[in-house]
């Protein structure tokens, strides 16, 4: 596996052959993955956007969208359409240049969190050392552009958005990071990369669930709430707030905070797969049915068909969290602040403390399951 | 010049007048929101010239901490006493900013000699870049190791007593009518159980 594709190296050793200097092939190839990569997050709010009215449908025994292309699939499309269209106004007395600014900073964070989601050994933008950190450390920026947009509403319902919409981020943060730590403590590195390889070798069997059955809870319950999903979603709460922070933007302003809501969304679940479900580890590890056949594993065509299934994986594994998210959405109500917060601060936390001690003492007791 | 060099250089120059910019802007700015805002322009700069430094777990850490964590609180506290009251002008309020002025401009040409004057050594090492969680954990748990467990302590008692906050019995809105007979005893008040739904009947939040 160490050897795997080098899609960078290829490319630039195929420019050099065409006479370019080494620097201006490397140059070259900069923006394309950068490209990929949004066009990639583009097309999954497409589908998560379709899954959502979709899979919503089916809970309340609707059909759903069928019009917009087959089965309903350009919907979201339309929406987009939409909005790019609509008139682009911003309030009498708000703060024009927080109003604006206030929607890039909630979407630039998400976007630029996608940097170190690995998709296969070598399919990954930057493998740099501080990974899940930079995620972590991103995602806290997020709650500034909330606070932002709230206050320069200049409108009541704004600010409370706004400011709820803080008060959870932070509150959430601290398990999210805590239940992080401990699959970190576990890998031995804060690289992505390096988390998924510690869960391969085994198949299913050495994924990170069964080592961490409190944390993956507590990782997906402070996921939700930071995506501000359904159960936690008060920070827009309709009933009360009328939509929140987002109640005076219109056109594609607004469209950025759906943007990157269903981005965050998308992006959560990716994290969650690499974290706990062995990222584009397949159930059962190709590694060993290579070995099973007495295949090479630096034959070509077997390094294509591995980085293929590896994509595959961790898409398939990042949508059913995205369905699972959308069935909750559905079926479970939403809390009151006052039970979000209890549950933040007086549930999670300390059970996040505790799993933590937990992996410590049984990484020094057990090292070899515990990666020691 | 290569390319890597040059987009050094640039980005040095742009984040150097950003954090030179942003920072005036949080003093000499009259709105508080705005200089708050700022504040975060500050530190999202310094983080920036960290990564140049090749030093990406203090910049992640930069962010947490300071925009995340320091300036989300100070954001939080601005808008929840968002208390707007006229400003009267002081009588000779000239005086305090000349004076405020003069300190500043001392202590900057106190801080420029200090920089002109040191010979300052420069490490000849290669940056340890990615390597450097490792370092830092080895330093952590060798030569660093008392400041770095009394500090943990420091944290784990803010995490606990966080816990023990929230989790404290609740402090009723009216004073209890038999004032007088527990005079000495804490507001707080075991809570009541209330069945299911008959709360959220009364006030639908």
């Amino acid at each position: 596996m160490s050897q795997g594709i080098d899609l960078q190296g290829s490319f630039v050793e195929l420019l050099t052959q065409f006479g370019l200097p080494a620097g201006v092939a490397k140059a070259m190839w900069l923006p394309l993955p950068m490209t990929l990569i949004l066009l990639a997050a583009t097309v999954s709010i497409f589908v998560t956007v379709w899954l959502e009215r979709k899979i919503s449908a089916a809970a309340q025994q609707r059909i759903g969208p069928e019009f917009a292309g087959p089965l309903g699939t350009l919907q979201a499309a339309a929406d987009g359409i939409k909005l790019l269209f609509k008139e682009d106004i911003v309030p009498a007395k708000a703060d024009t240049i927080l109003f604006t600014l206030g929607p890039a900073l909630v979407v630039i964070p998400v976007f630029l969190s996608l940097l170190i989601i690995p998709f296969g050994q070598n399919l990954v933008i930057t493998d740099i050392g501080v990974g899940i950190f930079l995620w972590i450390a991103l995602s806290s920026i997020t709650p500034i552009g909330l606070l932002m947009s709230g206050y320069s509403s200049n409108n009541k319902y704004s600010l409370l958005g706004g400011l709820r919409a803080a008060a959870q981020s932070i509150s959430y943060e601290i398990p999210l990071a805590l239940a992080v730590l401990a699959i970190v403590l576990m890998s031995n590195s804060l690289s992505t990369i390096d988390i998924v390889e510690q869960q391969s070798g085994y198949g299913i069997l050495g994924w990170n669930v069964w080592r961490q059955p409190v944390g993956f809870l507590i990782f997906w319950i402070a996921a939700l709430a930071e995506c501000e999903r359904l159960p936690f979603d008060l920070p827009e709460a309709e009933e009360e707030l009328v939509a929140g922070y987002q109640t005076e933007y219109t056109g594609m302003k607004f469209g950025l905070f759906y943007v990157g809501s269903y981005v965050n969304l998308v992006l959560s679940a990716l994290i969650f797969s690499i974290l706990y479900l062995g990222g584009w580890e397949s159930p059962i590890s190709v590694d060993l049915l290579s070995g099973l056949f007495g295949v090479s594993e630096t034959t070509p065509w077997l390094q294509v068909i591995t980085a293929a299934i590896g994509i595959v994986m961790t898409v398939v594994k990042a949508y059913l969290l995205v369905f699972l998210a959308v069935l909750l959405r559905w079926t479970v109500p939403r809390v009151r602040i006052d039970q979000l917060l209890d549950l933040g601060w007086k549930f999670l936390l300390p059970v996040a403390l505790v799993n933590l001690l937990l992996t410590a003492a049984l990484k020094i007791t057990f090292p070899v399951a515990f990666g020691g | 010049m290569t390319l890597a060099e040059g987009v050094q250089l640039v980005l040095f120059g742009l984040l150097a007048a950003l954090v030179i910019g942003t920072a005036l802007g949080v003093v000499l700015l009259s709105n508080i929101v705005y200089s708050a805002f700022l504040l975060g322009g500050v530190f999202l700069s310094i983080s920036g010239l960290y990564v140049l430094l090749n030093a990406g777990f203090v910049a992640a850490a930069q962010i947490l901490i300071y925009v995340g964590a320091v300036n989300v609180l100070i954001l939080f506290g601005i808008m929840l006493v968002n208390k707007s009251q006229p400003f009267t002008p002081v009588r000779r309020g000239w005086i305090r900013l000349i004076a405020t002025g003069g300190v500043c401009l001392g202590l900057f040409a106190l801080l420029s000699t200090m920089i002109l004057g040191t010979s300052w050594q420069l490490s000849t090492e290669t940056p340890v870049g990615d390597g450097a969680t490792v370092l830092i954990g080895m330093h952590f748990f060798s030569d660093f190791l008392l400041p770095f467990e009394l500090a943990s302590v420091l944290l784990l008692m803010a995490l606990v007593g966080a816990i023990i906050l929230a989790r404290r019995e609740f402090v009723p809105d009216e004073p209890p009518t038999d004032a007088i007979s527990d005079a000495l005893k804490l507001p707080e008040r075991p809570r009541e159980l209330v069945p299911a739904g008959r709360e959220g009947s009364e006030s639908p939040e």
